[in-house]
């Protein structure tokens, strides 16, 4: 028994480290106090690094199943693994910094992001209903932790409440959706329902499942439960924002990729009608909602929920191509996502932060280097060739081809062409509006983290593309 | 099932006596007390005088930080009963496993409770 | 109809009643002493369903300490109930085609209801609810013990992290400081010369 169980933990390695390192870091900050918040930051960093070397090393590992099948160390957890620890070290590192400028620093930050990042790593590698259950909760209430941050700041608050309310909500749904189908199946692992799935009642599995991605949505901010994203991420922290747009998004659509393919492949024609009326509302919420924003926060809330819709087109494929389709599609939104909210984080007004349309306007004459790499962050998010962006929407588009969702695909492709017009709005803005209003010093470590993307979503991306395909796609054969 | 539910007898005749007795003070008073309201008895007296505000008023949110944690190691709590009522019941290895594991669970609580400590929350100013 | 759909008729219609009472209560006082109603007969369901254990800790851990922190909030707290009702009538119609949706949806569930195929409360290993769930929790279920060992811990953190401040004009008392005190620290002999006074 002991030596199975010292298998166990160490595959389940990261996730054990992590747990033990937060841990240590967090009694650490409360003997030495928020002096020691740098240093623990750092150490933060490197516990993700360390975690992510040790998955590295666990490549090509052929799937384990650990704990009676709770969870499992497999490619595409091992890839979810590793897309959230590096967003989570780089939100780490921006957050102290900013958080050291505005007078906010808390050694109970980088904790909570190492917790965070915990229960999507959790998430990641769900197996059962009841991991997919926990993993959520214990990455959410992190969050909603994080939201409210700054909670001297009443729209943070707010965030933070909001944020809760909406997803405790969502925590409702989604344990209705999964008693219902343990009642209709008998069984919580996913294989094991993939099992019990043709004996039993279609209706009620059916009704449990509709739940369950009701519930799954409002995590990844998809209509029609999208209502909170543009709120919470105004108010929110912006560093905060920028981890809240990336990693736990990337987590639940990896989780839903999983429980919809291991557990209901037999209900695929069922879920599959779901997402697509979940993928078409969130493409038309996201572009068009976008399109009356004047706070730049807000308007990449709907930007996130249109990237949410056009990332589900390729899960609503149901194909290994539409895993990978959403996987790489995911990855770089990720990174796009990272990069605007670091630059929204690089300068500022007299200690205000850039945040509207007008505090963007006539930017590339006083800071030309800003407005250049937001503007090629901007071209990606709209899907202008030969941009990463750009890739992004083709794999998916094609992967809803492919599945023969020719008119989704379509409907996709015009909708991106619409939500391309605040991008291009807000390009515009920073190159050929007036205002040159003088604006603070430069924030290197943001500035460096948006130049990082930019140059992903450039020319890294070409070199990147290649390596990322097949990876991505030996992630996505794992559920089929 | 039936006799499982007769467990439970004394605690619906407990119910049941409560109800009775409570409505039958409520009701015995409706009905024996004498009662001859009228503006003057009703109303405030004349060395008293009406409230000024609301008894609602912005409170110390260290109340509720202290009922929070409470409730938190009241969950704690509720882990630990069918642990101590099942591990010697159960084969001797299977019952090591369950008491290192209790004893885990209890070692991340702690964590949390020392950082409780440190951080000042259960002081009182 | 036996003494068990007796009970269950009873307790459900109670259930409900007390439920809508939440909702529709004008004093809020009123409306978290209706949820307790409705957590005490909840747990007499799981009562009926066999679920002892559940039943216990739903009356120790919900009415025991979380309704009663609803209660000192919705009584001590400032909070204008009036105003908070304002935007009722405005949200109804969303409220109701909600419920409305998830009436329908719960009416087919029921539908079906025949072919659930997990009894209530899951075949037991032993009779006993509590040990029932003793031996499975801290072996089987390990991880999800653990894992909610780790969310309790991030509750703490986050309860910590929103809500303590430090006043800082507050004095402390220090016991190891009053303690660890010795003569040495607070007195001193000095002789004083007749009119010059003491030097600091």
């Amino acid at each position: 028994m002991m030596d199975v169980l010292v298998q166990q933990l160490f595959f389940a390695g990261a996730e054990v480290w992590l747990a033990v390192m937060a841990m240590v870091l967090l009694v650490v900050g409360a003997f030495v106090g928020n002096r020691a918040t740098a240093a623990i930051s750092y150490a933060s960093v490197l516990v993700l690094a360390a975690a992510v070397a040790f998955i590295i090393g666990l490549n090509g590992h052929p799937r384990v199943s650990l704990f009676g099948g709770a969870i499992s160390t497999d490619a595409l957890a091992n890839f979810g693994r590793i897309m959230v620890f590096v967003t989570a070290a780089l939100a780490i590192v921006l957050g102290d910094r900013w958080m050291k400028r505005v007078g906010l620093q808390k050694f109970e930050y980088p904790v909570l992001m190492l917790l965070a990042a915990l229960g999507m790593s959790v998430m990641v590698s769900a197996n059962s209903l009841i991991s997919l259950y926990l993993g959520i909760e214990m990455q959410s209430l992190a969050l909603y932790v994080l939201a409210a941050f700054s909670r001297d700041n009443p729209k943070s608050s707010e965030a933070g409440l909001k944020y809760f309310v909406l997803g405790a909500l969502s925590s409702g749904l989604l344990l209705y959706g999964i008693s219902l189908i343990y009642g209709f199946t008998g069984q919580v692992g996913f294989a094991e329902i993939a099992n019990a799935l043709p004996t039993s009642s279609k209706v009620g599995v059916v009704f449990g499942l509709v739940f369950m991605l009701a519930g799954l949505a409002f995590k990844v901010s998809a209509a029609p439960f999208h209502m909170w994203t543009p709120d919470v991420y105004e108010g929110a922290p912006t560093p905060v924002v920028a981890f809240f747009s990336s990693a736990p998004k990337l987590a639940a659509m990896i989780l839903t990729a999983r429980v919809l393919t291991e557990g209901f492949a037999l209900a695929t024609p069922e879920w599959q009608q779901v997402l697509i009326v979940i993928a078409v509302l969130s493409m038309i919420f996201g572009s068009f909602g976008g399109l009356v924003q004047g706070n730049i926060k807000r308007l990449l809330a709907y930007s996130s929920i249109a990237n949410m819709g056009f990332a589900l087109v390729g899960l609503a494929a149901g194909t290994a191509a539409g895993v990978q389709s959403v996987l790489i599609y995911m990855v770089i939104y990720m990174l796009t996502s990272l990069g605007l909210f670091a630059g929204l984080l690089v300068t500022a007004r007299q200690g205000r932060p850039l945040e509207s349309f007008e505090d963007f306007a006539g930017l590339a004459k006083v800071r030309p280097g800003l407005a250049l790499v937001m503007t090629l962050l901007l071209f990606s998010a709209a899907g202008i060739p030969p941009l990463a962006g750009f890739w992004g929407k083709f794999f998916v588009f094609k992967a809803a081809l492919d599945a023969g969702l020719v008119w989704l695909a379509v409907i996709g492709v015009v909708l991106s062409v619409i939500a391309a017009f605040y991008y291009l709005k807000l390009i515009k803005v920073m190159w050929f509006d007036e205002g040159d209003r003088p604006v603070d010093g430069i924030a290197w470590d943001a500035g460096l983290v948006a130049l990082a993307m930019a140059l992903f979503v450039g020319p890294i991306s070409w070199f990147v593309l290649p390596v990322l395909e097949p990876w991505a796609l030996r992630a996505a054969a794992i559920l089929f | 099932m039936a006799a499982l539910l007769l467990e439970y007898l004394p605690i619906v005749v407990f119910m049941a006596l409560a109800t009775i007795l409570g409505l039958g003070f409520i009701l015995a008073a409706a009905i024996v007390a004498p009662s001859n309201p009228d503006a003057e008895k009703v109303s405030a007296y004349e060395c008293g005088f009406n409230a000024f505000d609301d008894a609602r008023m912005k409170f110390d949110v260290r109340f509720y930080l202290v009922a929070i944690l409470f409730i938190i190691f009241d969950l704690e709590v509720a882990f630990l009963f069918p642990w101590a009522t099942s591990l010697m019941d159960m084969p001797k290895d299977v019952s090591i496993f369950a008491f290192w594991s209790m004893m885990v669970f209890l070692g991340v609580l702690t964590v949390g409770f020392v950082y409780e400590w440190k951080k000042g929350a259960l002081e009182w100013e | 109809m036996g003494l068990y759909d007796i009970a269950f008729y009873i307790i459900s219609a109670i259930t409900v009643l007390a439920a809508v009472g939440v909702v529709a209560a004008r004093n809020p006082v009123h409306a978290v002493l209706f949820l307790i109603l409705a957590f005490f007969n909840a747990a007499g369901l799981m009562v009926l369903m066999g679920a002892e254990f559940l039943a216990m800790l739903l009356v120790v851990v919900y009415v025991g300490a979380v309704a009663v922190l609803f209660l000192f909030v919705v009584m001590m707290l400032d909070v204008d109930f009036v105003r908070l009702r304002q935007g009722f009538a405005q949200y109804l119609p969303a409220g109701l085609v909600g419920a409305i949706v998830l009436l329908v949806e719960m009416l087919v569930v029921t539908q079906a209801a025949k072919d659930i195929r997990q009894p209530m409360v899951a075949e037991l290993r032993h009779p006993e609810n509590v040990r029932a769930i003793g031996y499975e929790l801290y072996t089987d279920y390990a991880f999800y013990f653990q894992a909610c060992g780790i969310i309790l811990l991030i509750a703490m953190i986050g309860a910590i992290v929103l809500t303590l401040r430090h006043h800082p004009n507050v004095r402390r008392q220090n016991i190891a400081r009053q303690v660890g005190r010795r003569r040495e620290d607070s007195m001193e002999i000095v002789s004083v010369k007749t009119g010059s006074g003491v030097e600091e």
